[in-house]
């Protein structure tokens, strides 16, 4: 008994750190924009598949590369790469679509709008490039089995845990501690005054996308590290959940987007394992808007006033 | 003639010509299925337009108010004129389905519009993107929902809708969904129009541009979200029952967030606060839809693509929030709504 | 009965004290004014007044009905309308509309009328239409009735919020920084406008404004607030020499 539990505490833990790793994103972006970034739940899915692009042009596959660098060199490569590639796609997305419209002044709504169409375009971008075979992803280093408590864990799902918590350390360090990350709370409250303090807003957004797509990046390829079959597809639910999670945490706050992932992955791994899984999504749902409902800024989320 | 009667003649001579057309063969099946779904999509976008044009508030669940309406509208409909394995025999004979259809729409509608409170009575104290995500969580909500309910086939679907709009063109043979969703259409847009542009009505877009000074001068805000929430799903559940029984069956993965974000585009695309735009960018997006057919998967990004640029360069969308009789006055001389 | 009765009332947001244990006594037909530095609490009071928010303790009367737990919009319909500091008219309404809406809560149809067009709906909407025109043409802005607000001059704009705050027929108006923005040519006419308002309409004027000149030509009475609390109240003269209010509130401003 206790060990099942365990087990499904592993589980959740894990679901958790990917929910929350993608809801980080959309949180920050959030903050500072003040732009519901849609197309963050495609990102992760992009970052899952530069992963894997990366992953297997290191393995030798396509030629330009000899094989034969050990897999843990490949993995060493891969994180980077992939953070940097993926969180250049967010930036071109924010150069390219919301900028301009930003500039313009036009109502945020417009923004939403393109954010969504974005997500649309890069799964069936996707789609259309690579064809709707699914892709597997390498085992880049061989799965060790710990026990714990009567559990056994993969070592990759352990990872996966762990990289999430320290991500979200140094991101809190980042916006409580440092200039540019000061900069960054500062201007979801006046975006005039951040400018004068000597930091260029535009460095601040670039800033806020490459944390938030990089992260994105990141959790998609530990998502393809632990469930190593990709489709274009793969980010919309994800993300829509990761999103609904930063949400109910109170968005815009990233403890909230921490707190409200584990706890949608704790919501639907307890549905699944004590109901059936089939009723997951209609319960955990239900929960997280009885949440939104009785508090409706979530977790963490504070009130904006209204002045009058 | 009193310019009063410009509108209802028109709309009666365009049905006729289009039944006429219909029955004389010059539209085929297929035909007549894209202009019923241009028709269905044109409710969608109606009724979605007084949620996120007029009221100003960003609804991203209006496929689960389809839903609804669409699977009680078919539950009904198989109920009362279908022989079936879990709701038994019929009750009604099929000759009574013609009269029966209305109703068995308006149960769509009834149930959409109670779904709809799922979402209203949150937007009491919330708004903007909080709302967003309760209407998004709806709309997963309903769509799981089906997917567990066994009586009306889970996952797998419900059908037995065709056996309904069969039976009435056996008694009588001809277009009977072009004449029910024509129908459908204009209910929309009449029962729109009049909201509205009613002084009552316009409470909605006093709420959308300054909910403070709407609440503060004498708007019951509460109410009026509630009003506007009830009868935009309500309306969703009307598109929904037609579909059904265009489509002839329905399952849970036709109403996933891919419907809603079609239903968002063409709101944007025509213009938030213009019911013409809403029909125009829905019969434009069902047009496009069917010409980049041959594109397949790549539709889905020509699409979005488009409404990228137009965003860029024409936020507002084809109207604005203009209608069409603000863009050429003159024809208002030619009718009068009441 | 006093029109507003306010008692001991108390306003907190988290550890602020916004409004602290004030009392206020209003008649009909008084014009008076309600002035201190700012942030002393007096838009919070106007909030409290309009049922913006629910006090913290003590009590509102309206005519002797104690306002607790209504909402905002049922104050209004009790007879109390406001303007805002900033301006807040419904920008892509025009004038007309502007007015109308604000008649929200006596249409006197419901959505059933409204959708089939009956003939209390033709009859109602047309007596709106009908007062709505009047008192335009009484605030002599009839031809402005279809412009929309952001094209209009600041100035212009504050007459139409006022307007549209009379439109709700109020035994109490309340302005909120009436002067606020305006060149000092608009403020004459704002005095005049004001005071041809407390004529005409038979009504209770409560103001929150910081030009003395405004307050001090208009107001029958003054009560002077500072963070939250009363520290005076009387006539413009006795308010003019009081040297608890100088200190407070007018420093060394000359008057």
């Amino acid at each position: 008994m206790l060990d099942t539990i365990i087990q499904q505490g592993f589980n959740a833990l894990q679901l958790g750190s990917y929910y929350s790793l993608i809801a980080l994103g959309y949180c920050l972006v959030y903050g500072v924009l003040l732009l519901i970034n849609f197309a963050h739940g495609d990102i992760f899915m992009v970052g899952a598949y530069v992963a894997f692009f990366s992953a297997t042009a290191l393995l030798g596959q396509y030629g330009f590369i000899q094989p034969g660098i050990p897999g843990w060199v490949v993995l060493a490569l891969t994180i980077p790469v992939t953070m940097l590639l993926t969180s250049g796609v967010g930036i071109f997305i924010e150069r390219v679509a919301y900028k301009p419209l930003r500039l313009k002044g036009a109502n945020r709504l417009y923004l939403v709008i393109t954010a969504l169409m974005m997500g649309i375009v890069l799964e069936y971008g996707n789609l259309a490039i690579l064809g709707a075979s699914r892709k597997s992803f390498p085992s880049l280093v061989p799965r060790v089995l710990i026990e714990v408590g009567g559990a056994t864990v993969t070592s990759l799902k352990l990872a996966a845990i762990v990289v999430c918590f320290l991500v979200f350390g140094l991101l809190h360090w980042v916006v409580t501690r440092t200039k540019l990350g000061m900069a960054m709370r500062a201007v979801s409250y006046d975006k005039f005054a951040v400018p004068l303090m000597g930091i260029p807003l535009d460095i601040i957004i670039i800033f806020t996308f490459f944390l938030g797509s990089s992260m994105a990046g990141l959790a998609g390829l530990l998502y393809a590290m632990n469930f190593p079959v990709l489709d274009p597809f793969m980010g919309a639910l994800v993300g829509w959940k990761a999103f609904i999670a930063a949400v109910v945490g109170g968005i815009g706050e990233i403890r909230g987007a921490l707190v409200g992932g584990f706890l949608l992955a704790f919501l639907e791994v307890t549905v699944a394992a004590t109901f059936s899984s089939e009723l997951r999504d209609l319960i955990s749902f239900s929960i997280l808007l009885g949440i939104l409902t009785w508090k409706p800024t979530g977790i963490f989320g504070k009130p904006r006033t209204t002045k009058i | 003639m009193s310019v009063r009667f410009t509108i209802p003649t028109a709309l009666c001579a365009l049905l006729l010509g289009l039944m006429a057309t219909a029955q004389a063969g010059f539209l085929g099946q297929y035909e007549v299925t894209f202009l019923c779904t241009m028709g269905v999509y044109m409710i969608l976008a109606a009724s979605l337009n007084l949620v996120n044009g007029y009221m100003g508030e960003f609804s991203c669940g209006h496929a689960g108010f389809m839903a609804v309406g669409a699977y009680v509208s078919s539950i009904v409909g198989v109920f009362l004129f279908v022989p079936d394995q879990v709701f038994g025999q019929p009750w009604l004979p099929m000759s009574m389905a013609p009269l029966a259809f209305p109703i068995i729409l308006a149960t769509g509608f009834a149930s959409a519009a109670l779904v709809g409170l799922l979402v209203a009575i949150p937007s009491f104290k919330t708004r903007g993107d909080y709302l967003a995500i309760i209407t998004l969580a709806a709309g997963y909500i309903v769509k799981s929902a089906l997917e567990n309910i066994e009586a009306v086939g889970g996952p797998r679907g419900f059908m037995g809708m065709k056996k309904v709009v069969l039976g009435m063109e056996e008694m009588f043979p001809m277009s009977w969904m072009l004449l029910w969703v024509f129908g459908g259409v204009v209910f929309t847009v009449w029962v729109l129009r009049r909201f509205v542009y009613s002084t009552y009505g316009k409470g909605v877009t006093a709420i959308h541009q300054d909910e403070v000074a709407a609440e503060i001068m004498s708007v019951n805000t509460n109410k009026m979200k509630l009003v506007a929430f009830m009868l935009s799903s309500g309306l969703a559940g009307l598109a929904g029952g037609l579909y059904a029984y265009l489509i002839g069956f329905v399952n849970p993965a036709s109403f996933t967030i891919l419907r809603s974000t079609e239903c968002l585009v063409m709101v944007y695309l025509g213009g938030m606060g213009s019911l013409t735009g809403s029909i125009l960018a829905a019969g434009i997006f069902t047009i496009l839809l069917e010409f980049l057919k041959p594109l397949e998967q790549l539709k889905w990004v020509a699409i979005p693509m488009l409404l990228i640029v137009l965003m860029q360069f024409r936020s507002e969308g084809i109207m604005g929030n203009r209608e069409l009789s603000d863009v050429f006055p003159k024809l208002k001389r030619f009718y009068r709504f009441k | 009965m006093a029109l507003l009765e306010i008692s001991e009332l108390t306003q907190r947001f988290g550890g602020l004290l916004a409004v602290n244990d004030f009392s206020v006594q209003l008649e009909n037909h008084e014009l008076c004014a309600l002035i201190g530095p700012n942030g002393a609490g007096k838009t919070t009071v106007f909030n409290l007044v309009s049922g913006f928010y629910q006090p913290t303790s003590g009590f509102i009367k309206i005519d002797g009905k104690n306002t607790r737990g209504l909402k905002p919009h049922q104050v209004t319909a009790l007879g109390i309308a406001r303007t805002f500091q900033n301006i807040r008219l419904w920008k892509d309404m025009t004038v007309l509309d502007n007015i109308k809406v604000s008649q929200h809560y006596r249409l006197g149809y419901s959505l059933m009328d409204s959708l089939m067009r009956t003939r209390r709906y033709a009859d109602r909407e047309a007596s709106i239409e009908r007062t709505s025109m009047e008192l335009l043409e009484f605030m002599d802005m009839r031809d402005l009735a279809n412009e929309y607000p952001p094209n209009l001059p600041y100035g212009t704009q504050r007459k139409v919020e006022i307007a549209r705050a009379l439109s709700i027929k109020p035994k109490l108006l309340l302005l909120d920084e009436p002067a606020a923005g305006l060149p000092s040519s608009d403020v004459v006419e704002l005095i005049r406008l004001v005071e041809w308002i407390h004529k005409e309409f038979d009504m209770a004027i409560w103001m929150i404004e910081h030009q003395m000149t405004v307050v001090m030509s208009l107001c029958q009475r003054i009560k002077v607030i500072d963070f939250g609390a009363t520290i005076a109240e009387g006539t413009p003269e006795e308010i003019r020499n009081n040297p608890v209010v100088i200190r407070a509130y007018l420093g060394d401003e000359n008057i």
